[in-house]
């Protein structure tokens, strides 16, 4: 084994996605205390470019037509056979859609230890620690990480997007996809979210609503404060589930992740599917009655009032302040 | 002197046969088609013992269905009803004392027939009175309660024919005779002037008679045959209904939950899950619509109304209980006419079950659906996770069991634990009261209240949970049956004389329907009639005299449930406020829509010109000249009307307290 | 079709989470457990594919405090099996462990399609579905929120950030990991459960518990505030002049 951080690129249709580059800034950070490498993965069809703003020290490329698109058992194929060729120290995924669909996979049928949740990674020379972050975002684990490859798959929050960019374009390596014959998952078609209304991920001020807005009803009062701002309307899984907003307006995990210049979280908890699609606002206020609710870890400002009073409030002080 | 002629006019000896026979053949018609509708009510429908007390049953017969009390609230409609009612009950008797008179014993004359006639003749005044105002509110100023259908409106022509043709009949009589007594029948006197001034001949009246009188007695015939299928037939329904009505359940408790002999539970999955008086009720209403006028969630919703409810049962028992009765199969009702959300938006308030003047049981048959949609899981998501909270948390908030006595923890003097020592007064704080962050502080002040009036009472903390009243009304009777199990073990290891409760929903339940022998005989309070008996009897102060002009709303489960009117209004006196009454106050007072599980539902869409009951109702208090606060006695009637202020803009302008609140600031 | 769901029970969050003395893990003794609500969704599917296309639905449970009622409640759902799972849970468990157990399960009653909640947040060393489809050699897919079966193989829906979603097709046997159920996780009244309670039993398998691969962290505890939120005082009216006073500053107003 040596002291090189293996990422895992993750792209779909044509974009890298941010983890990505969070992921990129982590293993930086590892390499250079460890005097490591950092090796991204990148596997696809025709997809060589999406290497060129990676921070990485070299881009091993896997150009198949059965990698074109994300398929979890061909990605775990290709992975299992680049740890097996290079014993890296390290093997960082995106806890998402992708990262967590073989992530497992891989401890279970390499024996591999893995790590979930993780935030951060310190390195002390060779001595690497982990943190994690659990049970919606109210516990922490913290511990050294075995003296062997270890997987691990990472939360973003730790790190800023730009952190894990580069200017130049890194060395890119080709290298022969293992056998990816017989792939027991195919993908048919993709599907589009519906009726693109307003795209929320392009908003310079978004107004959120979580649970704490308790009824359907009550949305009025913050759509009218997102009115008076000129901002847009946004939610939590929650509030979406209900259809009290459409997919569109999704901000979390499986929905989108924002960066605002500002992002006006009413009633949201802040638990770590949403936190961490917000991460990327500029500034971050937080109405919720719950004084010890995790949102008020990532904003800069806070108040415990009712957004049921305080919204109406604030939206009549805008609209005065606007006005004249 | 003044006889009455039996037969006058009528060629013999025809005549009174052809009358006797065609009648009583119509009136064998009526009962038979009226037997075959009825039974179908115990055919299809479940049994139920309706027998007992038949003195009392009576009565009430006698006050709703003659002296029609209840259909006297409105006035116009009231009177029109009356004139209407019991012009044809003095027809009626009429007929019958005249019969009686002909064939029996002979008294309809002198005096007796004079009066006998004069009665007759006002009356038939009296009812054309009626017919006008009838005729007036159907074609020219429709409300919206009504349904102006052809079945209703044929009915009022006909009866308004019969009667006219009856006052004809009369008129071409006297003009005939022309007795010295003519006067003691004034309408048909005068309508006689007219064929007397004409100068009919005699032979052509005497026709006109016979005819008139054939045409009055065949339409009579008629109308006991077409009777069972028309509207009309409420004259039979409306005093069974009434005779049958619900004796020995206070309205607070809901009917248990039925079980055939192999112990399983039935449910209104069907007609034949019914009882025999629902399906009785549903053939009794005349779509008067006063329940659906009262109903919160019809006036905030639309097509949901506790009238259509009842009329589609009725549809269902018209259009499928015969093959039913004969063995066929039995439609499900709901998802066929009733939709799930007619179902779901009942906030069981009892507003219409009062109003309606056949005593129909609306909230029963909408808590029996809910039964049968429980078990079969049809619950939409919101009500389905709170039920889950309250079977796993014993509270809807979901929140721990451990969090219920926090909002005691800042009380400087802390509230003594009844499940560890004997106290006087167990306070069952109920979980709005317990968890909400809009309530707390009024609990508070409530407990500081009591402490200050040096009162021995407790409270269980952790032991109590959801007291279920609401639960039950959801139709979920496996939770309550839990909830009940819960709090009756922590009960039973308590020792205490009394219970009170700051929240009527709690208070309704404790009171009617947990078990006699977890209260054993002691008495359930609310607080407001505690606190004034508190404040009568000098344990508190109310020293400073508060000068505001408010008004109070009543709690569905406290005033109309349960009649208690006079101690929170005898509480505000006495804090020196003026009381100014709203125009639905009392047994009139409009739900805030929170009661029946619907504080826990999804609020569906409004209608786009109708407001949210709630809004409604503090619109209402801010109307009343003068008025600046709107008190209560509810927790969840306090979380209620302070949204609404906040979304009527009528903030600044008008105040919600609860009692306590007002209690503590007078005792300043 | 025969369906296994293997569940998993997580610290309640509504209850503070008790960490044991040794600052390294949760005393399991103190936590209120509960279901894991995916894989509450994954009963849901399993029970809707069973009412929609046959089959019979097995639930595996490890044994914690509420298992047996989490059982009744699938059962009284539609479930046609009920297993407990007995192993030493409370001196410590992670994802691989109970995988391994899963894994066992499989191999003796070899059902066709395994259904997974997609997470769980008390798992510090991956999900459970993805360990077992490797422990397997089945192909796994997770983030799952509409299946349907075919001829040995069933189509599913993959949920990707933004909203997108993918049609694949993947082969049986396999392990998916369910996000969301088709409609939300029916309600199942009390009575019901009561009911099932009389007539329903509950299985039990016994297995070892083997913890390798999972990391035991050395310590734990609740998030330390470092960046928090400057909270604003006063009233509502103040709070807004504040709010305002900061948005200026930003630059949005």
């Amino acid at each position: 084994m040596n002291q090189e951080i293996l990422v895992l690129v993750e792209h779909l249709r044509g974009q890298v996605a941010d983890i990505t580059y969070i992921l990129l800034a982590q293993a930086r950070l590892v390499a250079q205390a460890s005097g490591g490498k950092v090796c991204a993965l990148l596997a696809g069809h025709g997809a060589e470019g999406l290497s060129r703003d990676l921070a990485a020290d070299q881009v091993l490329y896997v150009d198949h037509v059965a990698l074109q698109e994300f398929n979890g058992e061909a990605y775990t194929r290709l992975i299992a056979a680049v740890i097996a060729e290079r014993s890296p120290r390290l093997v960082l995924l995106g806890d998402t859609s992708v990262g967590a669909d073989i992530a497992s996979g891989l401890s279970a049928r390499l024996e591999l230890p893995l790590i979930s949740c993780c935030r951060t990674i310190k390195a002390e020379g060779s001595q690497l620690t982990f943190s994690s972050q659990i049970c919606g975002g109210k516990l922490m684990a913290e511990g050294p990480i075995p003296a062997q490859t270890t997987l691990v798959t990472m939360l973003p929050g730790g790190f800023r997007v730009e952190q894990g960019r580069s200017a130049h374009p890194p060395a890119v390596t080709r290298m022969e996809a293992p056998g990816l014959d017989g792939l027991r998952i195919t993908l048919k078609q993709y599907i589009e979210p519906k009726g693109e209304d307003v795209d929320i991920a392009r908003q310079p001020l978004l107004v959120g609503v979580g649970r704490g807005i308790q009824r359907q009803d009550n949305l009025e009062v913050a759509q009218e404060l997102a009115d008076a701002l000129g901002g847009v309307l946004c939610a939590t899984r929650p509030v979406v589930d209900q259809n009290w907003l459409p997919t569109s307006r999704l901000v979390g995990k499986s929905g989108k992740s924002v960066k605002p210049q500002v992002y006006l979280a009413l009633g949201i908890s802040g638990a770590p599917e949403h936190a961490e699609a917000i991460t990327g606002s500029e500034m971050i206020i937080a109405v919720n009655t719950d004084p010890t609710a995790p949102i008020f870890n990532v904003a800069r400002y806070g108040t415990t009032h009712d957004l049921l009073d305080l919204a109406p409030a604030l939206a009549d002080k805008v609209r005065q302040a606007k006005g004249g | 002197m003044p006889e009455r002629i039996d037969f006058w006019g009528i060629p013999q000896p025809w005549g009174p046969i052809l009358v006797y026979s065609i009648v009583s053949l119509a009136a064998i018609v009526f009962l038979v088609r009226f037997y075959r509708q009825a039974s179908l009510w115990w055919k299809v429908g479940r049994p139920e013992r309706r027998w007992n007390h038949p003195l009392l049953r009576l009565w009430n017969l006698v006050k709703v269905s003659i002296a029609q009390l209840r259909i006297l609230r409105q006035r116009y409609p009231g009177i029109m009803h009356l004139t209407l009612a019991w012009a044809y009950f003095v027809f009626f008797l009429g007929t019958a004392l005249a019969t009686i008179n002909g064939h029996f014993f002979k008294f309809l004359e002198g005096s007796p027939y004079l009066i006998y006639k004069f009665v007759l003749d006002i009356f038939t005044i009296v009812f054309m009175v009626g017919a006008v105002m009838a005729a007036f509110r159907r074609f020219v100023k429709k409300p919206d309660r009504l349904t102006l259908s052809p079945r209703y409106t044929w009915s009022l022509i006909f009866i308004i024919a019969i009667v006219i043709n009856g006052l004809l009949v009369e008129s071409f009589r006297l003009a005939i005779q022309k007795p010295d007594w003519a006067l003691w029948s004034p309408a048909g006197w005068a309508l006689a002037q007219l064929w007397i001034v004409t100068g009919i001949p005699q032979v052509v009246l005497q026709g006109l008679h016979v005819a008139f009188y054939t045409i009055h007695f065949l339409s009579v015939s008629a109308l006991f045959v077409i009777l069972p299928a028309s509207s009309l037939v409420h004259i039979v329904t409306g005093p069974l209904n009434a005779f049958f009505a619900e004796l020995d359940r206070p309205t607070g408790r809901l009917a248990a939950l039925p079980l055939n002999k192999q112990s399983e539970p039935i449910y209104a999955s069907t007609l034949r899950g019914l009882t025999w008086k629902q399906l009785l009720d549903a053939d009794t209403c005349t779509e008067c619509g006063r329940c659906q006028d009262v109903c919160p969630s019809y006036n905030a919703g639309g097509e949901i109304s506790p009238k259509l409810l009842v009329v589609k049962v009725r549809d269902a028992l018209r259009r499928d209980g015969r093959a039913i009765a004969a063995g066929g199969p039995s439609p499900l009702l709901v998802g066929d006419g009733i939709s799930e959300a007619m179902v779901w938006s009942c906030t069981t308030c009892g507003a219409c079950d009062q109003e309606c003047p056949v005593l129909i049981d609306h909230t029963g048959l909408a808590v029996d659906f809910r039964r049968y949609l429980v078990s079969e899981g049809k619950v939409e998501t919101r009500l389905s996770e709170t039920l889950a909270n309250l079977s796993r948390y014993g509270n809807s908030f979901g929140q721990s069991e451990r969090a219920r006595p926090r909002w005691a923890q800042s009380l400087p003097v802390k509230v003594r634990d009844a499940r560890k020592e004997a106290v006087e007064y167990l306070w069952f704080v109920g979980d709005y009261a317990s968890y909400n962050p809009q309530v707390t502080d009024v609990t508070r002040q409530t407990a500081e209240i009591f402490q200050k009036a040096g009162l021995d009472f407790g409270i269980l903390y952790e032991g109590e949970r959801n007291s279920g009243n609401d639960v039950r009304r959801v139709g979920e009777e496996g939770l309550f049956e839990f909830l009940v199990e819960k709090n009756t073990a922590a009960l039973g290891k308590c020792t205490f004389q009394k219970m009170i409760t700051c929240d009527p929903h709690t208070y309704n339940t404790l009171r009617n329907e947990y078990p006699a022998e977890v209260m054993g005989g002691r008495p359930v309070q609310h607080s407001s009639e505690l606190l004034q008996e508190l404040a009568a009897s000098g344990k508190i102060q109310l020293t400073k005299k508060l000068g505001y002009r408010v008004t109070y709303h009543d709690p569905c489960y406290l005033g109309r449930y349960n009649q208690v009117y006079a101690a929170p209004r005898e509480l505000i006196e006495a804090t020196g406020c003026t009381l100014v009454e709203m125009p639905r106050h009392g047994a009139q007072a409009l739900c805030c829509n929170a009661g029946g599980g619907r504080i826990w539902m999804d609020e569906g869409s409004l209608r786009e010109r109708s407001e949210r009951p709630s809004e409604s109702r503090v619109r209402e208090a801010a109307a009343l000249p003068g008025v600046e606060m709107l008190v209560v006695a509810c927790p969840k009637d306090l979380v209620m009307f302070r949204d609404a202020v906040k979304t009527t803009g009528l903030e600044g302008k008008l105040v919600v307290k609860e009692l306590a609140e007002l209690v503590g600031e007078s005792m300043a | 079709m025969k369906i296994l769901v293997p569940v998993q029970f997580v610290p309640d969050l509504v209850e503070e989470l008790v960490i044991d003395a040794g600052g390294d893990r949760l005393d399991p003794y103190s936590i209120r457990w509960k279901l894991n609500e995916f894989d509450e969704h994954a009963i849901e599917q399993a029970i809707l594919l069973k009412e929609k296309y046959g089959g019979q639905v097995t639930v595996l449970a490890p044994d914690f405090e509420g298992v047996e009622d989490a059982l009744y409640e699938a059962a009284a759902k539609g479930a046609d099996r009920l297993v407990r799972m007995c192993a030493d849970f409370y001196q410590g468990t992670n994802s691989h462990a109970l995988a391994r157990l899963f894994l066992s399960f499989v191999q003796q009653n070899k059902p066709d399609l395994v259904l997974a909640g997609v997470q769980a947040y008390s798992s510090l060393d991956g999900t459970v579905g993805c360990l077992l489809a490797g422990l397997l050699d089945w192909p796994y897919v997770g983030y799952v929120s509409c299946v349907k079966p075919g001829d040995q193989r069933v189509e599913v829906r993959k949920e990707y950030p933004g909203g997108l979603t993918a049609e694949l097709e993947v082969q049986l046997p396999a392990v998916l990991g369910i996000q969301a159920a088709e409609t939300p996780p029916r309600y199942v009244p009390i009575s019901r459960v009561r009911q099932v309670m009389k007539t329903s039993k509950i299985e039990e398998f016994n297995g070892d518990l083997d913890l390798m691969g999972g990391l035991a962290p050395e310590h734990m505890f609740p998030p330390q505030v470092a960046a928090r939120a400057a909270m604003l005082d006063g009233d509502v009216d103040q709070v807004a002049d504040q709010l305002v006073a900061i948005l200026r500053e930003q630059g949005v107003l």
